[in-house]
C-alpha cells in the first residue's frame, strides 16, 4: 500500500530495435570525441605564460609603513573583529621613547598574525582599517610543509622599508572615494559614529 | 641462398627495430591524443611537442627500482613478461610489408616468411599470447593479479573463437591462408573489406578483445583491479607488458590492413608508371598510413567508450558474435554457391 | 642434415618435457611443461610436413585447452600437492589400466615398421598441405568427420546440461 501519493513507478524503458545494436549510439559517441580534436585547449602553460590577475586581486597580505618608513598599525583590533575567519590575533604594546621612527602611533602591535589557513581573503580587514595600514597585494600565498608555516607573522607581513609593496590598485580614487563614505557601517570610526545615529532616529 | 638468408635476418632486424619504434611512439601519440580528444595539451615538455618522452619514460623504467613480491613464484614471475614480449614479437613474421625490393638483379620479397599457412600461424601466436599474463598474473600471488589472469584468459578464448570464425570466411572467398598471396589478390581485385563488411567489423571488434584494448580492457582496469595482471609488477617488467600491449595493437592494424583493405596495395599504384624499388617504398609508405589509421581508430574508441562489464562482453562474444560470423560463413557460402566460385 | 638435428632436438625437448609434467610437485609447472612437449610435437609434424596439423595442434592444445587447464588449476589454487588417502583397490586398479595402455602403445611401436615401409614408397611432400588435407578430410572421409563432429555437439550438449541442471 502507498503510504503517500507521491510514489512513482519507475520502468525500464526497451530499448527499441536500432538502440540495441548499440553502433547509432556508439558512432554518435565517437563524433563528439573527434568534434573535441578541433576545439581549442584552455590550458595556460604556467611557468611560462602567466595567467592574467584581476587588478584588484586579493592576495598575501601586507602590513604597510608611512612615508617616514614607520609602522603604521596602532592595534585597534578592528581587523580581528571583522574577520569572519578569525584568522588575526595580535599583541599591543606601548611605544617607548626612541622608537619614533619604527611606529607611527603610541601603541603598536607587538605580535601580529595572521594565520593563512583560516584566511578566506575577503578583504574585510583592509576595509576595518582606520589607519591605512593592511591590505591584501597580489602576491600568492606559498604553499608550505607544516602548518605552522602557514601562521604569518609580522616577519612576513611588514613590508621592508627598502622595497616597498605597491597597493595603489587598490587605493583606486574610487576606493578611496568609498572609504570616505561614512552611510556604510565599516567606514566609519568612533568620531563619525554619533551624529549618524541621530540622523537615523 | 647465403644472399636471402642475409636478407632475411636484415628484415627480421628491421621489422623487429620498427615494432618496437612504433610501440614507443605510439605510447607518445596515445598520450597526445588523448588530450587532444579532451582539450589538453598533453606531454610537451620534453623535446618539442614531448617527442623525446618516450625515450624518457624508458630511461626511467630501466631506472625504477626493481620489485618482487617475497610470496611470488620468481621464476614464473620473470617468465610471464617475458612471454608476453615475445608472443608480441612473433606475430610481425608474416605480414608482407610491400610487394618486393630489388638489390642487384634478385627480386627478394618483403615479407620475412611467406608460410602457406600464415593465417594459422597468426591465431597460434594469438592463442598462445595469453600464457605471458596467466603465468605473470598467477606468480604475482595477488588476487587482483589472479583475478586479471582470469579475465584475461576467458575473455581471449571467447573472442578467438569469433575472430577465427570471421577469418574462415575470409578464406573461403580468397581460398588461401597465406598472407602474401591474399595481398597480391587485393592488387588484382578490390580490397576485401567490400566483399566482407561483416567479417571486418567482428574481426575489429575481435582485435579490440584481444589486445585487451578499451573497452574490452577488464583484465587490467584500473578502477576495480589495481591494474590486474601487473598489479605487482614494477621496472622493466612492468615496462614489457605495457610495451607489448602496443606492439599487439602495431601488428593486429597491419593484420587488419592486409587481411581486409588491400596490404600494401594502394589505388592506382600502376598507373603512376612507377617501376621496382620506387613502387614497393610507396607501398611500404602506403600499409604504414593504413596502420597508423587503424591505429588511430584503436586509440580514438579507447578515449570515447566505457568499459564493458563481465557479462556484456561474455554475451557479446558468445551470443552476439558468433551467431553472427556464422551467418557470415553462412552468407558468404550461399553468395559463392550462386556466382559459381565453389568448385 | 638440419632436419635431422631438429628431430633429435625436438624429440629430446618432448620426452624430457613429458617427464616434467609427471613428476614436478607444482601442477603449474606441470602444465607448463606440457606445453612444452606440445609445442615439440607440433615441431615434428613440421618437420613430416604436416603443417596444417601442426598449427591446428598448437592453436587448439596449446592455446586452448592448456588455458583451460591452467585456468581450472589457478582458480583452485592447487598449489601444494595434497597426497590423497587411496585404497589399495583403486592403486591397483589404476595401475592395471595404465598397464594396459602401455601393451597398447607398445603394440603400436612394434607395427611401425611395417606403416612406414608402405608409406616411404609413395611418400608426397604436398600430402599434409591444408588444401590436400582438406580434400582427403571432405571427400574421402567425409562420414567420419561428420561423425566425430556430432560426437562434440553431443558432449557439447551433455556439459551445457549439466551445468544447468539446477534448472531442470
Amino acid at each position: 500500500m502507498a503510504l503517500t501519493n507521491r510514489s512513482k513507478t519507475v520502468t525500464v524503458r526497451e530499448l527499441t530495435w536500432s538502440e540495441k545494436l548499440y553502433l547509432p549510439a556508439i558512432f554518435k559517441g565517437m563524433m563528439i570525441t573527434f568534434s573535441h580534436m578541433f576545439k581549442r585547449t584552455p590550458t595556460i602553460k604556467y611557468p611560462d605564460v602567466k595567467r592574467e590577475m584581476a587588478p584588484v586581486y586579493r592576495g598575501q597580505h601586507v602590513l604597510k609603513r608611512d612615508e617616514a618608513g614607520a609602522e603604521r598599525c596602532t592595534a585597534c583590533g578592528l581587523c580581528a573583529v571583522a574577520c569572519p575567519a578569525e584568522a588575526i590575533t595580535m599583541e599591543s604594546a606601548e611605544r617607548k621613547k626612541g622608537e619614533e621612527s619604527l611606529y607611527r602611533e603610541e601603541k603598536y602591535a607587538s605580535i601580529y598574525e595572521i594565520n593563512m589557513l583560516r584566511c578566506i581573503f575577503c578583504g574585510l580587514c583592509e576595509d576595518a582599517c582606520p589607519k591605512e595600514a593592511i591590505f591584501l597585494t597580489d602576491r600568492i600565498v606559498p604553499s608550505s610543509f607544516t602548518r605552522g608555516e602557514e601562521v604569518f607573522g609580522k616577519d612576513i607581513l611588514v613590508e621592508s622599508q627598502d622595497t616597498p609593496v605597491d597597493v595603489t590598485k587598490r587605493q583606486s580614487p574610487e576606493v578611496l572615494e568609498f572609504k570616505k563614505n561614512k552611510s556604510h557601517y565599516h567606514n566609519r570610526t568612533f568620531k563619525d559614529a554619533k551624529p549618524l545615529v541621530n540622523k537615523h532616529h | 641462398m647465403d644472399a636471402l638468408l642475409i636478407y632475411k635476418f636484415i628484415l627480421c632486424v628491421i621489422v623487429f627495430v620498427i615494432s618496437l619504434g612504433m610501440a614507443a611512439y605510439m605510447t607518445w601519440g596515445e598520450r597526445k591524443l588523448a588530450a587532444i580528444l579532451q582539450d589538453r595539451v598533453g606531454p610537451d615538455r620534453a623535446g618539442p611537442l614531448g617527442l623525446l618522452q618516450p625515450i624518457a619514460d624508458g630511461v626511467k623504467m630501466f631506472m625504477k627500482e626493481e620489485m618482487l613480491p617475497t610470496q611470488s613464484n620468481r621464476f614464473l614471475f620473470i617468465l610471464g613478461p617475458c612471454l608476453f614480449m615475445i608472443t608480441a614479437c612473433m606475430t610481425g613474421a608474416v605480414i608482407p610489408w610491400g610487394s618486393g625490393i630489388t638489390i642487384g638483379d634478385v627480386t627478394y620479397p618483403m615479407q620475412i616468411a611467406d608460410i602457406n599457412i600464415g593465417l594459422l600461424y597468426l591465431l597460434g601466436v594469438v592463442s598462445i599470447g595469453v600464457y605471458g599474463i596467466m603465468i605473470g598474473g598467477w606468480a604475482s600471488n595477488n588476487k587482483y593479479s589472479l583475478l586479471g589472469a582470469l579475465r584475461a584468459s576467458s575473455q581471449m578464448i571467447s573472442y578467438e573463437v569469433a575472430m577465427g570464425l570471421a577469418l574462415i570466411a575470409l578464406v573461403m572467398m580468397t581460398g588461401t591462408l597465406s598472407l602474401g598471396e591474399i595481398s597480391r589478390q587485393q592488387d588484382a581485385g578490390l580490397a576485401n573489406v567490400v566483399y566482407q563488411p561483416l567479417g571486418f567489423l567482428i574481426f575489429i571488434i575481435c582485435a579490440f578483445a584481444e589486445t585487451n584494448r578499451a573497452p574490452f580492457d577488464l583484465p587490467e582496469c584500473e578502477s576495480e583491479l589495481v591494474g590486474g595482471y601487473h598489479t605487482e609488477y614494477s621496472s622493466m617488467k612492468l615496462g614489457l607488458f605495457l610495451f607489448a600491449e602496443y606492439i599487439n595493437m602495431f601488428i593486429s592494424s597491419a593484420v587488419m590492413a592486409t587481411l581486409y583493405w588491400g596490404g600494401y596495395n594502394f589505388p592506382f599504384q600502376h598507373e603512376l608508371g612507377l617501376e621496382g624499388n620506387t613502387l614497393a617504398i610507396l607501398q611500404t609508405v602506403a600499409l604504414f598510413a593504413k596502420i597508423i589509421i587503424f591505429i588511430f581508430i584503436f586509440m580514438w574508441v579507447r578515449w570515447t567508450l566505457p568499459r564493458f562489464r563481465y557479462d556484456q562482453l561474455m554475451h557479446l562474444g558468445w551470443r552476439v558474435l558468433l551467431p553472427l560470423s556464422l551467418a557470415n560463413i553462412f552468407i558468404t557460402g550461399i553468395v559463392m554457391y550462386f556466382l559459381g566460385k565453389l568448385n | 642434415m638440419l632436419s635431422e638435428y631438429a628431430f633429435w632436438f625436438l624429440s629430446f625437448v618432448a620426452v624430457f618435457s613429458a617427464a616434467g609434467m609427471i613428476f614436478s610437485k607444482n601442477p603449474v609447472y606441470s602444465v607448463l611443461s606440457l606445453i612444452i612437449t606440445f609445442f615439440a610435437v607440433a615441431g615434428h609434424y613440421f618437420l613430416l610436413g604436416a603443417q596444417f596439423l601442426a598449427a591446428v595442434h598448437i592453436i587448439v592444445y596449446a592455446g586452448a585447452i592448456m588455458v583451460l587447464f591452467l585456468y581450472v588449476i589457478m582458480m583452485l589454487n592447487l598449489n601444494k600437492l595434497e597426497e590423497e588417502k587411496r585404497s589399495i583397490w583403486s592403486k591397483s586398479l589404476s595401475v592395471a589400466t595404465g598397464g594396459i595402455l602401455m601393451l597398447v602403445l607398445l603394440a603400436a611401436v612394434r607395427r611401425t615398421d611395417e606403416l612406414n615401409a608402405i608409406a616411404a614408397g609413395e611418400y608426397d611432400a604436398a600430402m599434409g598441405l591444408t588444401q590436400n588435407l582438406g580434400n582427403v578430410l571432405y571427400r574421402e572421409f567425409l562420414m567420419p568427420f561428420e561423425l566425430a563432429s556430432v560426437l562434440f555437439l553431443g558432449a557439447m550438449v551433455g556439459a551445457v546440461y549439466l551445468s544447468k541442471k539446477e534448472l531442470a
